[in-house]
């Protein structure tokens, strides 16, 4: 039971992690510029398809860093030349955007990969088993991903908390005119926080591809679970993103470990002694219902603390 | 109303093709083309594709030629009657589909029913792998035909010859939660406790249908169970993820799989090390020992680049060929007669038949093992060097489990 305990903690806080990878791009575009970005996992997804690619010609190392720049470039142009012409129309013209260009982007990457999972592998250096425990080897890859993980979340934090950028960027949000008299160019920063972000996504894309699967429908089974991370951590909230992030990865990891259905729950209300319409409900496990349980949270949030759970607006 | 005009947008080009083309025979492929399911359905259609080339050389069926009509259903049920329904609109009149078994009960209902509302504009269809048993007993359909072998039947097969290894001691389940992995899940309870009481079911688990990207939990679940042999009904991605993460995280254990060798099967495979541990069941294989299915094999591989996964849709297109040759035509009614008891010599040799209470298809099977090869087996699968070798065969009379379907005739 204990070793179940630590190899599935080691599992969820990695599947978190990953999860905060992601979700830290949507946040940081959010809370800067106030668009909720719908295209956010397809540059996840453009991020592992370009690492797949760049690694096939010139090498996993230098596709780690070149998809990301790529993809952030991508993400400016379309600040420039798609979100800031719709800006004037307000949020529903920019989200419609981002949601349009959420089926573009999957479309054209279908079309150039085709529609089967890639084989995307584990750079060579990264492949063994990092060390042992409880007889279950655990790869050094995973390892790896935590560690790139961990090093995003401090090194945002600490760029828009602590430096005269973040308080540029921040105020750009508040008061764009007040920072534009000031000298700075308001436009170059919000093109620069969306190249930024999609960056991040990419980032998460080129490590997570390997490990998980790299196909056209990636963007589409991860998407949803990416606003339910930020809408429970409070929107536009880097420190709520990341502990959202990481109850949902064990809150689901735990689900699928843990034994019991509706029945061991109500112990001596269960009605396997006679079989009845509820018999299939009852005997539901915890296991079967994991894919919903954050969908649920979710629900759940929205009535208790509709603000997420470090959110500062309701919005 | 936008929908509507939408729809006739499409459709009414599909007519004026269909009306056009009225000398091929169409036969509409429906299986997922995209999504999870996405590297099945493929190789799925370039066999097809490669059966009816194959056909078409030799004069295809009486006379027409054959056209495969490829259809994505994303292996949804719902969608896929959007397909077929597209389909018979275009003109088809055979359909065939695999994967899924959720989606081969809704599409034997809808040919069901559209044929009684639709009477001389009859439509067949060739179910080569949704292997759910209840399509051949209570579900059963005078329309469908099914080519591979049922779950109860492969299961029957596989729990033989666990039953005389006696180092199984503790068995683990894991299945996809839908009619099949369901079906797979309760067949191996039931047989492996009639043939096998002192077997300890030490996990049973049900994921969800190619949804989930990393296994690592449920092998840690596995893992901690102490299982010595895992039984697992997984195909596509979910069997391929399955093995990735056992590999990853070091799990030696016995693999009883209906599906090892789909595509990305065997890589994963590979990944684990376990050599001659991972078993699968099905009616024929590269290294069969067969002479003409290896001489099929080996042209199959030089022209598609793929492994021959499916000798059973051979069998489906030269049995449909064979029973419109009995019955001069290529009308649905009465090639679904010709077909009924028809005995045809499948590809790895020996004989089967259409059993004509259920519309099930019995045929020898084999169970097979992956792993390193020797001198008689040429073919490795995925480049990995591995491959796939005899390990049992079950010939037509042992491998065959009672139905109880009641067929309504028309």
């Amino acid at each position: 039971m204990l070793e179940l305990i630590v190899i599935s903690t080691l599992n969820g806080v990695l599947f978190g992690m990953l999860l905060f990878l992601l979700s830290s791009g949507l946040t940081v575009i959010f809370s800067m510029m106030g668009v909720l970005n719908f295209a956010h996992a397809s540059f996840y997804m453009l991020g592992a398809f370009f690492g797949f690619q760049l690694t096939k010609w010139i090498g996993f190392w230098p596709a780690l860093v070149l998809a990301p720049l790529l993809v952030g470039a991508i993400g400016m142009a379309v600040e420039r030349y798609g979100l800031r012409n719709t800006h004037k129309h307000g949020h529903v013209a920019e989200l419609l955007l981002t949601f349009g260009l959420a089926f573009a982007i999957e479309e054209i990457v279908s079309m150039i990969w085709g529609k089967s999972p890639l084989d995307y592998r584990v750079p060579a250096l990264l492949d063994f088993p990092a060390f042992t425990i409880f007889s279950t080897n655990y790869p050094a890859y995973k390892i790896f991903m935590l560690a790139v993980s961990v090093i995003i979340f401090v090194a945002l934090l600490i760029v828009l908390k602590r430096t005269r950028v973040g308080l540029i960027v921040q105020a750009a949000l508040t008061h764009p005119h007040m920072v534009g008299h000031l000298g700075h160019n308001v436009g170059r920063i919000f093109m620069a926080v969306f190249g930024v972000g999609s960056a991040l996504a990419a980032l998460a894309g080129v490590i997570a591809g390997p490990a998980l699967v790299t196909q056209s429908d990636m963007a589409a089974s991860l998407g949803p679970i990416l606003f339910v991370v930020i809408v429970f951590g409070g929107l536009g909230s880097l420190s709520g993103a990341f502990v959202a992030s990481l109850v949902i990865g064990l809150v689901q990891t735990f689900a699928v470990a843990l034994d019991g259905s509706l029945a061991s729950a109500f112990g001596p209300l269960d009605p396997s002694a006679g079989p009845s319409v509820l018999t299939d409900i009852w005997n539901v496990t915890i296991a079967q219902v994991a894919p919903i349980i954050p969908y649920l949270l979710l629900v759940i949030i929205l009535i208790v603390r509709p603000m997420g759970l470090m959110g500062t607006r309701e919005s | 109303m936008r929908k509507l005009t939408l729809a006739i947008a499409v459709i009414t080009p599909m007519l004026g093709h269909a009306a056009s083309a009225e000398d091929t025979l169409k036969i509409g492929y429906i299986d997922p083309l995209s999504g999870g399911g996405a590297s099945v359905g493929e190789g799925g259609l370039k066999t097809f594709q490669y059966l009816a080339d194959e056909l078409n050389a030799k004069g295809g069926i009486l006379g027409h030629k054959i056209e495969i009509v490829p259809l994505d259903n994303k292996t949804n049920p719902q969608e896929s009657l959007v397909q077929a329904q597209k389909a018979i609109d275009a003109g088809v009149h055979y359909i065939t589909q695999g994967n899924g078994s959720s989606v081969g009960a809704a599409l034997s209902d809808f040919v069901t029913k559209n044929n009684s509302r639709n009477p001389g504009k009859e439509v067949l269809y060739f179910n080569y792998a949704a292997v759910d048993p209840s399509l051949t007993n209570e579900k059963c359909s005078y329309w469908h035909f099914r080519w591979d072998a049922s779950s109860d039947i492969k299961m029957e097969a596989l729990t033989n010859y666990m039953k005389d290894t006696a180092s199984i001691k503790k068995v683990y389940l894991i299945n996809q939660d839908y009619s099949f992995g369901q079906s797979v899940r309760s067949d191996a309870r039931k047989m492996l406790g009639a043939k096998r009481p002192d077997i300890q079911i030490v996990g049973d688990e049900l994921h969800p249908l190619l949804k989930v990207t990393d296994f690592s939990p449920y092998i840690a679940k596995i893992k901690a169970s102490g299982a010595d042999s895992v039984v697992t009904g997984n195909w596509g991605q979910d069997f391929a993820l399955l093995l990735k993460a056992a590999a990853d995280a070091g799990l030696k254990v016995n693999w009883y799989t209906y599906y090892a060798g789909g595509a990305g099967g065997p890589t994963a495979v590979k990944q684990t090390g376990l050599d001659h541990q991972v078993f699968q069941i099905t009616e024929g294989f590269a290294n069969s020992g067969n002479k003409g299915a290896m001489d099929y094999e080996k042209a199959f591989r030089a022209k598609v680049n793929l492994s021959l996964w499916y000798p059973r849709a051979v069998n489906e297109m030269r049995m449909f060929k064979a029973a419109a040759e009995k019955a001069n035509s290529i009308d649905p009614v009465k090639v679904a007669a010709a077909l009924e008891d028809l005995k045809f010599g499948v590809l790895d040799g020996g004989e089967g038949i259409m059993r004509r209470d259920d519309h099930q298809f019995l045929q020898p099977i084999y169970i097979s093992s992956f792993g390193k090869l020797t001198e008689s087996e040429p073919f490795d699968e995925e480049n990995t060097g591995w491959g796939w070798h005899l390990v049992s065969k079950v010939d037509t009379p042992q491998a065959m489990v009672s139905t109880t379907c009641k067929m309504t005739r028309p």
